[in-house]
């Protein structure tokens, strides 16, 4: 924990600066740029800046109250549906400011899928159906590219072989795994060019849990993945850059180290990171 | 597989995804057109369900507040002719009646809810299912029955027939209501207090009827606001009074009868008092209902 280190910690662009040299090559495709949530003004998750990389996994891990799925949900505009919600900061896709006024949410999420924590296929739907509800939703008619996408989603998400021969059967008659497996394969299937999950395993068994694991290991050519997990060892399977955020005084999350994982859960720059990757706390 | 060329044209998920975005944008438009229908047709039929409530409220504003004077409120009913007449009388005999039936209904109605909230037994589906009917029996027989049951047996038209008949009324409200709240009680509370070594009634007692309480408060005020205004069940069993009686042996007045009887009299002093007792009966209920709202909502806060 050399002065020097700290000092580029905490101003987090330097830092990033360094990683785009590590690796070159790898396209931003989210920067997050001093994001603010607030909750009737008082601040839930304060001053996040890092970037998201095309073909890679980032995890947000950190305690509770630390603001991670506060901050997941300001990247495709859930924060709408809540009055009290106010996001400021710069957060870009690609050339697209997604706070914008001017950005429609329905098109940006079509483009920032999500994965919630509990599996919620629509129960009235039939399994083909929830597949391809996002592009029923979008106003895809060609019966050609909804087959296409739903096969092609569903195969991605490891689900094909099982439900190929009962596609028009409800969604509800699945495992709770086959589920959270049929919600990743809807938000698939619009192709979108980010995915959200916010802790997409934590209602789910062991089993069912690495599976999901190894489907994001899997995805992560396909669509950039950013996940939100309370469970540091999950993160450390998975992600390739990793945010850790903890909970200031003013009990508002902030990111305290934004590092490669194998860095982060190594050779941390900040203490506090150490201490939270040690099981130290929280 | 997808391939690592930067042609889109080469790789099917890209080009997928230009489709998809391609017909997502197209129709963004139209889908908004469909947003703005939507809205503006959930906007209309508000609007629609609401012109009835309103207009009925502002009538009975309108008709009922010149009515409103001080021997409106302190005086009894007077004979047609006779100024300066009142419903002090019937305020008293609702107030009296209203708490008599409160009274009695409370303890049956929540004891009741607390078997239901606690039992699945063939007993409880029974009782359930018989609340259930008897929250939509119409009112007019309730009223028929006290007047069978109760005016029959004790010889007499009273106030406590009145306040029997809307009991009947207001028991299966609050029993529904009381199950309602117990239920939404979590179990796993239900099962920290067994866990302490508590009985079942201690634990519903301690733990489990204080978490419900708003809920309870707000079925007791619903249930009240509900049977202080039903008229049917009072014809057949308080007769009606035109001078003051407070003793609910007796035949007695109450605003919903008064309403009743004086708004078809071809006097317009009466009718004049009738329009005022509306409004009275519709200030009351009004407040009830939006006071049950109100405690439920503050202890709730405060239980946080």
């Amino acid at each position: 924990m050399s002065t020097p280190s700290d000092f580029t910690q905490t101003i987090g662009l330097t830092t990033q600066e360094v990683f785009v040299t590590q690796e070159p090559g790898s396209t931003k495709v989210m920067r997050l740029e001093d994001v603010t949530v607030t909750f009737r003004g008082r601040p839930a998750v304060r001053g996040v800046t890092f970037d998201a990389y095309e073909k890679e996994v980032t995890a947000l891990i950190g305690p509770s109250g630390s603001g991670k799925t506060t901050l997941l949900r300001a990247l495709n505009r859930m924060h709408d549906t809540e009055r009290s919600a106010r996001v400021t900061g710069r957060i870009m896709l690609g050339d697209t400011s997604v706070n914008d006024k001017s950005t429609d949410p329905t098109l940006l999420r079509s483009r920032v899928g999500m994965v919630f924590q509990r599996p919620n296929p629509f129960p009235t739907m039939s399994i083909y159906d929830n597949a391809v509800a996002g592009l029923r939703f979008n106003g895809v008619r060609k019966k050609s590219l909804l087959d296409e996408a739903a096969e092609s989603s569903l195969v991605a998400a490891a689900l094909w072989d099982s439900v190929r021969e009962r596609l028009k059967v409800s969604a509800s008659t699945l495992s709770g795994g086959e589920q959270q497996r049929l919600c990743i394969a809807r938000a698939l299937a619009v192709e979108p060019e980010v995915l959200l999950m916010d802790e997409p395993t934590s209602a789910l068994d062991p089993i069912a849990t690495k599976r999901i694991e190894e489907l994001i290991g899997e995805l992560k050519d396909r669509v950039t993945i950013i996940i939100v997990t309370h469970n540091m060892q999950q993160a450390m399977r998975v992600s390739d850059r990793c945010a850790f955020l903890l909970m200031a005084e003013d009990r508002s999350g902030e990111l305290i180290e934004y590092a490669p994982t194998s860095k982060l859960f190594s050779e941390p720059d900040d203490p506090r990171t150490l201490d939270y990757v040690h099981g130290r706390f929280g | 597989m997808t391939t690592l060329s930067f042609d889109s044209s080469l790789d099917p998920i890209l080009s997928r995804r230009a489709e998809i975005q391609k017909i997502a944008s197209a129709s963004v438009k139209r889908r908004k057109v469909y947003s703005k229908i939507g809205i503006a047709l959930c906007l209309l039929c508000l609007v629609v369900a609401c012109v009835p409530l309103l207009a009925i409220i502002g009538y009975t504003v309108a008709k009922g507040l010149p009515a409103w004077n001080s021997a409106f409120f302190t005086q009894v009913t007077k004979p047609e002719g006779i100024p300066n007449g009142g419903l002090w009388n019937a305020i008293v005999g609702s107030l009296i009646i209203d708490a008599v039936a409160v009274a009695v209904t409370v303890p049956f109605g929540v004891l009741g809810g607390l078997f239901l909230a606690e039992s699945d037994g063939p007993i409880a589906s029974a009782v359930r299912y018989a609340a259930d009917v008897l929250t939509g029996v119409p009112s007019i027989t309730v009223g028929i029955f006290g007047y069978i049951i109760w005016v029959k047996t004790v010889g007499s038209y009273s106030g406590y027939a009145g306040a029997f008949a809307i009991g009947i009324i207001m028991v299966p409200v609050i029993m529904r209501a009381a199950e309602t709240a117990l239920r939404g009680v979590p179990t796993n509370l239900y099962e920290a207090g067994l866990a302490l070594g508590a009985r079942k009634a201690t634990v519903a007692r301690r733990v489990t009827l204080p978490v419900a309480l708003p809920g309870l408060i707000t079925g007791v005020l619903l249930a009240v606001a509900r049977g202080a205004g039903e008229t049917a069940p009072l014809i057949f069993t308080i007769f009606g009074n035109q001078f003051m009686q407070t003793n609910p042996s007796k035949p007695m007045e109450a605003l919903p009868l008064a309403i009743y009887s004086y708004s078809s009299q071809p006097y317009n002093d009466l009718v004049q008092i009738a329009w005022g007792g509306a409004l009275l009966l519709m200030m009351v209920i009004l407040i009830l209902n939006v006071g049950a709202r109100l405690v439920s909502a503050r202890l709730r806060r405060e239980r946080r």
